[in-house]
């Protein structure tokens, strides 16, 4: 049994196929696995183990290791506030707190909608246009509360056309 | 090993002294042998590389920071100092980040006193910390009916990960998350699905791991520790006893010196509770005590007395003696036991629980009379020759075998051929895998030249993976890939036989044909179950054969020993005995420390006729028709030699006692002298003595056996005229959790076998 779509299943194998050892595709696959889900639930743990010939254990060790996989859904768009020192000089933790005012959600979590869910992070990669934020896979930066709060409004507005933003091609 | 010319040694300087370690070697190590501490938590010999504590940290000269000594090989020239000032800095900050969220609950730990962390933060310092942050608390949890764990104790040295893993290819542990959150994680959510050994437990420097039989017990420094071999199977690992006022409190593996090494099973670390179960037996019973048909209490003198007047009235009334020995009972008291059925009882009905023909295997390799019997030791699985191994499983029966095939495998390469019938867990390390439908026709195959006959048919492909990858599916392909691994056992070089019960009697001739042919010294293994199944039949516990595989028509030797004569003709063995009983011909039946009754039932009636004497720890099925019980003493409760199912004599040690019971040896002898015999008394030192000068093989070196080494015992080639009889090797197939009488009244085996039966039931 999967979780995981036909098309995706198709993917597991092209990754597998790409490395010496099978186990090498475990990080891809669980990228992949999470974008389609939302999340890592049990079930995409074992059919993950169970195309790598790995222990469920084993999965769950490198989940539990990278800060970007989830063993929880995340809301539709997962705000990610950069807070390291580029964005933090250039007012990083302020976005961070308007967030949590404006959404009355804390780190790591979902407001009751699901439309959002917010988390600290570290270094995004967007330094020379800090402070920045990432909303699923969509960069947003040289960022300002009110410029911010654009965002999110423009983000609440598709969210009640069900649109889902940013996912990876 | 030996033909390879040894490599010049690598020349380094070490705080000023010049040392010097073979290629290769870990910087660590290097100043371990030169008796330089570099102290660490995560480095373990043999284990992969962790760097993870960084309590080894050494300055090396041209080396821009401080290096981990546990990563870093030995190179020529190389200037290490191990004692300045900013490694003891660096020493320090490790202790003090290491005991960041440790609790410091020494007081009621049970690694207090014995804990890596509590010597180095006394060696090493960090009386003070700089955090200010509070200690994250977490509460216990029991992992298995066994196994607990503190997490805030942990260190995160990930040696029980290690263990588990590659050394018991069980992979139950693993870490969760990262950073300050890392966790210790077992393989089901919230507990262990494992085989329960206990080596994390051994294995973890401080507290974290912990074994739930000996949680809050005692202090390790209120314990006496002897170091003992287990009673369990016939590895004859070392099991160090932890013992309080007489009574075992705990068994581990803490002083490393048997041919086990680092490993012990959960039957060697665990099962010692059934010296304290409540059931066993602490006086004497018998029937017919004030005319009651029940076994009742009674004095030794009076059991023993009862005992040598009906055995003397049936001698008289020239009646018939059957004797049962033990394969659990040590060399000395098997020795005696049948020195005593034979000079005293003047019967040569003996016989034992067989689980391997060894009689069979000593024929067979009797060609080169005079050469010594090329037999294994179990640490020559470890060396990375070639070995086959047929039949048996040594996983679950023999867990040091396995243990050492790993080990082999893992460090040193080892090409293991496989033949079973069954997937065997050992496949995975398996060089060439074949599951065949029988084992004794699979050794007529290799001995041969002609394809595999249709018995072979269902063969599985080898493994070309290499650890850790799981094993491959089995592959239906017939005649031909058993045609390869035929040919390529046949290239190997100084092949070591490992073969289960399978194999007996022409199928071990075949063995040993096809063995003699191949290059080099092929050495055996022939694997029994218990504790000293293998001592039992070198001491002599057959109808036909007297100590030694000496046949009964050189029975003089052993006449001019003992004073006296021995009868001339073979007794029974078990089945001819059984038969008699049950055709009420045989007067009188004298089991000790064995449960016959237990796989070959007799029907209580058949027993009318006969007077049953038994002696043991328990009233077990054959001691609940006895007429006599006699308390007898565990293995763990008294002092002698057991040899190993590899034929290795070790010295067992005395660790706990029971008050009221005997040894087999002082009730021998008790019976002797009740019987008239005049044999004085018992002295296990004296009969040793008598075995290394009486018995063939056993002449070993007194002084490295007293000083606690295994000893292989070299049985003399020669012909041994013996009657094969394959219906009489009853194995006991033991799981990992079960072992005949002593598994079935170890409180904690039961515990364990139980919650994997629930499991079973559930997953139903």
């Amino acid at each position: 049994m999967t979780p995981f779509s036909q098309s995706l299943e198709q993917k597991f194998q092209e990754l597998m196929a790409r490395y010496p050892a099978r186990r090498s595709a475990l990080v891809p696959m669980l990228i992949y696995g999470q974008d389609e889900l939302g999340y890592l639930p049990p079930a995409a743990i074992a059919r993950i183990a169970e195309l790598l010939d790995e222990s469920e254990m084993a999965v769950r060790e490198v989940i539990g290791y990278y800060s970007m996989l989830r063993l929880q859904p995340a809301g539709t768009y997962h705000v990610q506030v950069c807070t390291n020192i580029s964005c933090l000089l250039r007012g990083g933790d302020e976005l961070m707190e308007h967030c949590q005012h404006r959404l009355g959600i804390g780190n790591r979590e979902t407001t009751k909608d699901g439309v959002f869910s917010l988390e600290e992070v570290e270094c995004i990669g967007a330094c020379s246009w800090a402070p920045a934020v990432q909303v699923n896979y969509d960069f947003h930066q040289e960022l300002t509360p009110e410029r911010l709060d654009q965002i999110l409004d423009a983000y609440q507005q598709r969210a009640g056309a069900g649109e889902r933003a940013g996912e990876r091609a | 090993m030996a033909d390879t010319p040894a490599k010049p040694l690598i020349n380094l300087t070490v705080n000023g002294r010049a040392i010097t370690a073979p290629p290769g070697t870990l910087l660590i190590e290097a100043c371990k042998q030169a008796h330089i501490e570099v102290p660490s938590f995560c480095y373990y010999p043999n284990l992969s590389l962790q760097a993870a504590c960084r309590m080894c940290l050494v300055e090396i000269e041209k080396m821009p920071k401080l290096q981990t000594a546990c990563t870093v090989v030995v190179s020529e020239g190389m200037v290490v100092r191990s004692e300045t000032e900013q490694v003891h800095r660096a020493r320090k900050s490790a202790v003090e980040f290491i005991l960041t969220n440790h609790p410091l609950d020494c007081p009621v730990c049970d690694a207090g006193g014995e804990c890596e962390l509590q010597d180095m933060t006394f060696k090493y310092g960090a009386e003070k910390s700089r955090f200010v942050e509070p200690k994250r608390h977490r509460d216990e949890q029991q992992w298995s009916p066994l196994i607990y764990f503190d997490r805030p104790r942990c260190i995160l040295c990930y040696r029980c990960v290690r263990a588990c893993g590659e050394g018991m290819d069980v992979w139950a542990l693993g870490v969760a998350n990262r950073g300050v959150n890392s966790t210790i994680i077992p393989n089901h959510e919230d507990h262990l699905e494992c085989e329960e050994c206990g080596n994390c437990v051994d294995i973890c420097p401080v507290g974290a791991l912990t074994a739930g039989p000996y949680r809050y017990k005692t202090r390790p420094w209120e314990m006496t520790h002897v170091g003992a071999v287990c009673t369990y199977c016939g590895d004859g690992c070392k099991t160090t006893l932890g013992v309080r006022n007489d009574t075992i409190l705990r068994a581990d593996n803490r002083d490393k010196s048997g041919i086990n090494g680092d490993f012990l099973c959960v039957k060697g670390r665990y099962g010692v509770d059934f010296t304290q179960h409540p059931e066993r037996l602490k006086q004497p019973l018998a029937r017919g005590v004030g005319g009651s048909a029940e076994l009742k209490p009674v004095s030794w003198s009076y059991a023993l007395g009862t005992i040598a007047k009906r055995w003397l009235e049936i001698q008289k009334a020239g009646g018939s003696f059957g004797v049962v020995g033990s394969t659990r009972s040590l060399n000395e008291e098997a020795y005696t036991l049948q020195k005593f059925a034979r000079r005293v009882l003047g019967t040569n009905n003996i016989d034992h629980h067989r689980s391997a023909d060894y009689p069979a295997l000593f024929d067979a390799l009797g060609g080169r009379e005079g050469q010594p019997v090329p037999l294994a030791p179990a640490e020559a699985l470890k060396a990375g020759g070639p070995v086959l191994l047929i039949g048996g499983n040594p996983t679950d029966e023999h867990p040091l075998l396995a243990w050492n095939l790993r080990w082999g495998y893992r460090l040193n390469k080892t090409r293991l051929y496989i033949l079973n019938r069954d997937d065997i867990k050992l496949r995975r390390q398996a060089y060439r895998y074949a599951k065949v439908g029988d084992e004794a026709a699979a050794v007529r195959f290799l001995n041969g030249t002609g394809a595999a006959s249709a018995s072979l048919t269902g063969v599985g492909e080898a493994s070309e993976k290499r650890w850790p990858q799981t094993p491959p599916s089995t592959v239906e392909t017939v005649n031909e890939s058993l045609q390869e691994f035929r040919a390529r056992l046949r290239q190997e070089k100084d092949v070591i036989i490992v073969f289960g019960s399978e194999i007996s009697g022409d199928a071990i001739r075949e063995l040993v044909a096809f063995g003699s042919g191949l290059e080099g010294t092929t050495r055996y293994i022939a694997m029994s179950d218990n504790a000293n199944s293998h001592g039992a039949a070198d001491m002599g516990l057959y109808p036909d054969l007297l100590p030694g595989y000496t046949p009964l028509s050189e029975r003089s030797k052993f006449e001019a020993l003992w004073g006296g004569p021995i009868p001339a003709e073979p007794g029974m063995d078990w089945n001819q005995m059984r038969a008699a009983l049950q055709q009420q011909n045989l007067c009188t039946l004298y089991v000790s420390g064995a449960n016959p009754f237990r796989n070959t039932p007799v029907a209580p009636e058949s027993l009318k006729q006969t007077f049953l004497v038994v002696q043991d720890l328990f009233l077990t099925e054959t001691a609940q028709c006895a007429d006599v019980v006699l308390p007898a003493l565990s293995g763990y409760e008294k002092a002698g030699t057991l040899t190993n199912t590899c034929g290795e004599v070790q010295v067992q040690k005395r660790g706990g006692g029971f008050e009221g019971a005997k040894s087999d040896l002082e009730i021998l002898y008790l019976l002797a002298d009740a019987m008239g015999a005049e044999w004085g008394a018992a002295s296990p030192d004296r009969v040793l003595q008598e075995i290394r000068t009486a018995v063939k093989g056993y002449g070993v070196s007194l002084a490295k056996l007293l000083s606690g080494e295994s000893v292989m015992t070299a049985p003399l080639n020669g012909r041994v005229p013996h009657r094969t009889a394959p219906e009489l090797l009853l194995p006991n197939r033991d799981t990992l959790f079960t072992a005949g009488t002593l598994g079935r009244y170890s409180v904690v085996l039961n515990s364990v076998m139980e919650r994997h039966l629930k499991k079973e039931a559930a997953a139903e």
